[in-house]
């Protein structure tokens, strides 16, 4: 199972070059679940070249979106959910930054606190008081309903992986039938912008 | 690096007044950028897609032209020419099945960090996704084997593109660039814009790293002035990173006292004829290198990327070692080795700071610990691990490419090789003193890659002596390239080490499979004479030991492409030798000591 990392390794021990990691970090073994955010160049086959390079090296992505993110400068963002050892997501990171489009990649696991959001549209199908109580759970994780019949639910539910994951779980007896996610998106926390 | 001042070639003050000229054709505009960037020789080949481009390179006598018989040589050749002159090497094709068919070297080019800029035609934009004659998906086709690769859709991007393909080809760690221009894109007309001035301008994202950071190289230097049994293990960075690099690299070794060894990659760095020299390190590296590797307690990596062939079985790889690993491209640190001291930058700029400090700080070697160390290395050494008996009336591959260094060791010679035992033979014995002077194929092992590769050597040297040491199983693979060096009079020669087999696959069979030699064996080769003849070329052959002095200085005075087809032992193995899956401790040194389970265990699984 992929675990957050603890927080006492948050900080870097040396600079020897940018985003390198000591030694011993390196050679622990537990895979860890990581939040990368890119900043790419908004141009055909910069998706493509990204998931090219998980398929290529035998990475694992549990999620990726991508959108445009600032028109002005063509510049799409690209959010990533990858897990791995800590060998393998640094070399995750410099792959990605070897990719002549990227401008910057980031590892909002690791620098520092971040938000991560998903946003999930849940079809749930049901009558009586299958569908009250999935009407009950709805209000408790803050869910909107989007779309109703009298048989059927549609839920917004907004919030981080965890949280969707448990909304999802307490639905699946009530009569889920659909589930639609965005993936994450995620942002450090503080002033700092990303290229800072 | 100066490699980029060398490939960019200076432009007059009164062309540069505007940066932007009259309108022009886009395949004028193509010859145009390529001129700026210092192209003088394109290899290539033409097809529909590409004949716009064709018609200009006819009015033109700025850039030459080398016809090629299949696209993978042109890229090989291309490569030849990249490696042996430190430029980047130009290639030009055509749709379709002329841009798949440069893939190969492409992935060769961008395993071995070869600067290359291939221009690709492609059906009209209007076409693209419509399944057009000769259309192939050439930007998604090459994305994974190229360092980046663009589709150009409008032609005032023309200029531009092409301009920073070359950039992104010798920037940084090098590699191959492909540019895809559909055919409408080449007759459009548009604006052409000159290069960014300067030799370090900024690119919008791409900006490798070249200066190393001074705390990591201090450290560095620390750790080599405290070393017991320190080694420089140096790769293909060095060399890629110029001469300059090269000339730091001997002096920094000179000033340690330390031993050298180094990659197939990286052989010429360090001169072979020098005491300090251990020979190539890996699979089939010389045992005192291997030694030295396992046994060291400080390893100083320059432009080398513990690659599998070098490191063995990677849990006993050099277990009690501090290493530092100089590279200049990130992704090479703790990806199979996790090191103790990474230094991303130039190799070139991380020898000059290290010798500084060496010299600034007053450090010597520990010269009572270094003289064990070299006394240990000494007891390797009489090993002699690449000794071979010439004897009887059978001529010993090794023999051959012995006499073959001695006789040409005089003359400004360029080796190039295809893949397989005569591959690793010529690595461990034609003796390296100068860079650029070897090219095989290293990293993705193309068979097939030594006779365009040296056609490329040659255009770029014409009067240089340029062999390829090739095998009989390598060299049909692209042997229809003997035409392109009799058309462009480039008079290779071609050394085939002929044992009938595919000689490393036999090797491996024997060692890993009981010797059932499934398919390893060449029924109905050609008679290599009358194929050379066939072309215009000479054809020689040798079987008596005692008359290849004779023919190799026969091949010499041939002033067209000669083959010699030299029949050897067709039993011979490739030692010494790190079987799959062991440790560097673990060679064989000869057949001997290697039994049937020579390879067992995982080992069994591994290429």
């Amino acid at each position: 199972m992929a675990r957050s990392p603890k927080k006492a390794e948050a900080a870097p021990v040396t600079n020897l070059y940018e985003g390198s990691v000591p030694t011993a970090r390196l050679k622990d073994k537990v895979t860890y679940r990581h939040v990368l955010s890119a900043l790419v160049d908004n141009e055909a086959g910069v998706l493509a070249r990204v998931i090219g390079l998980f398929s290529g090296r035998g990475y694992n992505i549990e999620s990726l979106t991508v959108s445009e993110v600032d028109r002005d400068r063509q510049l799409s963002r690209i959010n990533l959910v990858t897990s791995g050892t800590r060998q393998v997501v640094e070399q995750i990171k410099a792959q990605l930054n070897r990719l002549v489009p990227i401008h910057i990649v980031r590892d909002l696991t690791d620098d520092g606190p971040s938000v991560a959001r998903e946003l999930a549209l849940v079809k749930v199908v049901g009558t009586g008081e299958k569908r009250v109580e999935a009407l009950r759970i709805g209000d408790i994780f803050r869910a909107n309903v989007v779309d109703s019949t009298t048989k059927s639910f549609v839920f917004e539910v907004v919030g981080n992986t965890e949280k969707v994951d448990a909304f999802i779980d307490l639905m699946k007896p009530l009569g889920l039938v659909e589930v639609s996610r965005t993936g994450v998106a995620a942002i450090a926390r503080g002033a700092a912008a990303i290229e800072e | 690096m100066a490699a980029e001042a060398r490939a960019s070639r200076s432009t007059s003050a009164d062309s540069r007044e505007s940066a932007v000229s009259e309108p022009m054709l886009g395949a004028q505009i193509v010859l145009k950028a390529l001129e700026e960037q210092g192209v003088d020789v394109v290899f290539g080949y033409p097809g529909g897609a590409v004949l716009p481009i064709y018609d200009e390179l006819f009015k033109q006598n700025s850039i030459r032209h080398i016809l090629v018989r299949h696209e993978q040589g042109a890229v090989h050749a291309a490569e030849g020419y990249a490696r042996s002159t430190g430029k980047v090497g130009c290639v030009l094709v055509t749709s379709g099945p002329g841009a798949t068919n440069a893939v190969t070297g492409l992935t060769d080019a961008l395993m071995d960090s070869i600067p290359i800029v291939c221009l690709t035609g492609q059906v009209p934009t209007h076409l693209i996704g419509n399944d057009a004659f000769q259309e192939a998906d050439t930007v998604g086709i090459t994305r994974p084997c190229t360092k980046h690769n663009y589709l150009v859709k409008d032609v005032n991007q023309l200029a531009r593109t092409i301009h920073e393909a070359f950039y992104v080809a010798r920037a940084g760690r090098p590699g191959p660039v492909v540019v895809d221009l559909p055919k409408d894109v080449a007759m459009g007309t548009g604006k052409y814009e000159h290069a960014p001035h300067g030799i370090q301008h900024k690119h919008k994202t791409y900006r490798p790293r070249l200066l190393p950071d001074s705390s990591a190289v201090e450290a560095a230097v620390t750790l080599m002035a405290n070393a017991k049994r320190p080694l420089f293990y140096t790769g293909g960075g060095v060399i890629n990173s110029g001469p300059r690099a090269v000339a730091a690299l001997r002096e920094l070794v000179k000033l340690t006292g330390f031993p050298i060894t180094s990659t197939l990659m990286g052989l010429g760095s360090f001169p072979s004829d020098d005491q300090q020299w251990l020979g190539m390190v890996g699979m089939h590296g010389l045992y005192e290198a291997n030694l030295a590797m396992h046994d060291c307690d400080v390893m100083i990596n320059i432009g080398a990327r513990f690659d599998d062939r070098v490191t063995g079985n990677l849990n006993f790889f050099s277990p009690d070692s501090k290493k530092i690993h100089v590279d200049i491209d990130p992704s090479s640190m703790n990806k199979n080795v996790i090191v103790d001291l990474p230094v991303v930058g130039d190799a070139g700029n991380a020898l000059h700071e290290m010798i500084a400090i060496w010299k600034k700080r007053g450090y010597r070697a520990d010269q009572t610990a270094l003289k064990s160390w070299w006394r240990s290395i000494a007891q390797w050494r009489a090993r002699d691990c690449l000794r071979f008996d010439q004897r009887g009336a059978i001529i010993k591959p090794q023999y051959a490419i012995q006499r073959l260094y001695e006789l040409t060791k005089d003359r400004e010679t360029y080796i190039t090789t295809e893949v397989g035992q005569h591959q690793m033979w010529a690595a461990q014995f034609y003796r390296f003193n100068e860079p650029n002077h070897w090219m095989t194929s290293g990293g993705l092992g193309t068979m097939g890659y030594g006779l365009p590769a040296a056609i490329g050597a040659q255009i770029a040297h014409p009067d240089a002596l340029v062999v390829d040491i090739a095998g009989e199983a390598s060299i049909l693979m692209n042997i229809q390239e003997l035409s392109t060096a009799v058309q462009h009079r480039a008079p290779v020669k071609v050394f085939i080490i002929n044992n009938q087999y595919m000689g490393m696959v036999r090797q491996w069979q024997e060692l890993l499979h009981g010797g059932r030699y499934s398919e390893s064996y060449t029924d109905a080769l050609p008679d290599f004479v009358k194929l050379a003849e066939a072309f215009g070329c000479a054809g020689l052959r040798v079987s008596d030991p005692a008359k290849v002095d004779d023919t190799i200085k026969e091949m010499m005075a041939i002033k067209k492409p000669v083959i010699v087809d030299v029949v050897v032992d067709q039993k011979e193995n490739c030692f010494p030798m790190i079987p799959s899956g062991k440790a560097h401790n673990e060679m064989l040194l000869g057949p001997v000591d290697s039994g049937d389970k020579a390879i067992e265990g995982e080992g069994l699984a591994l290429v």
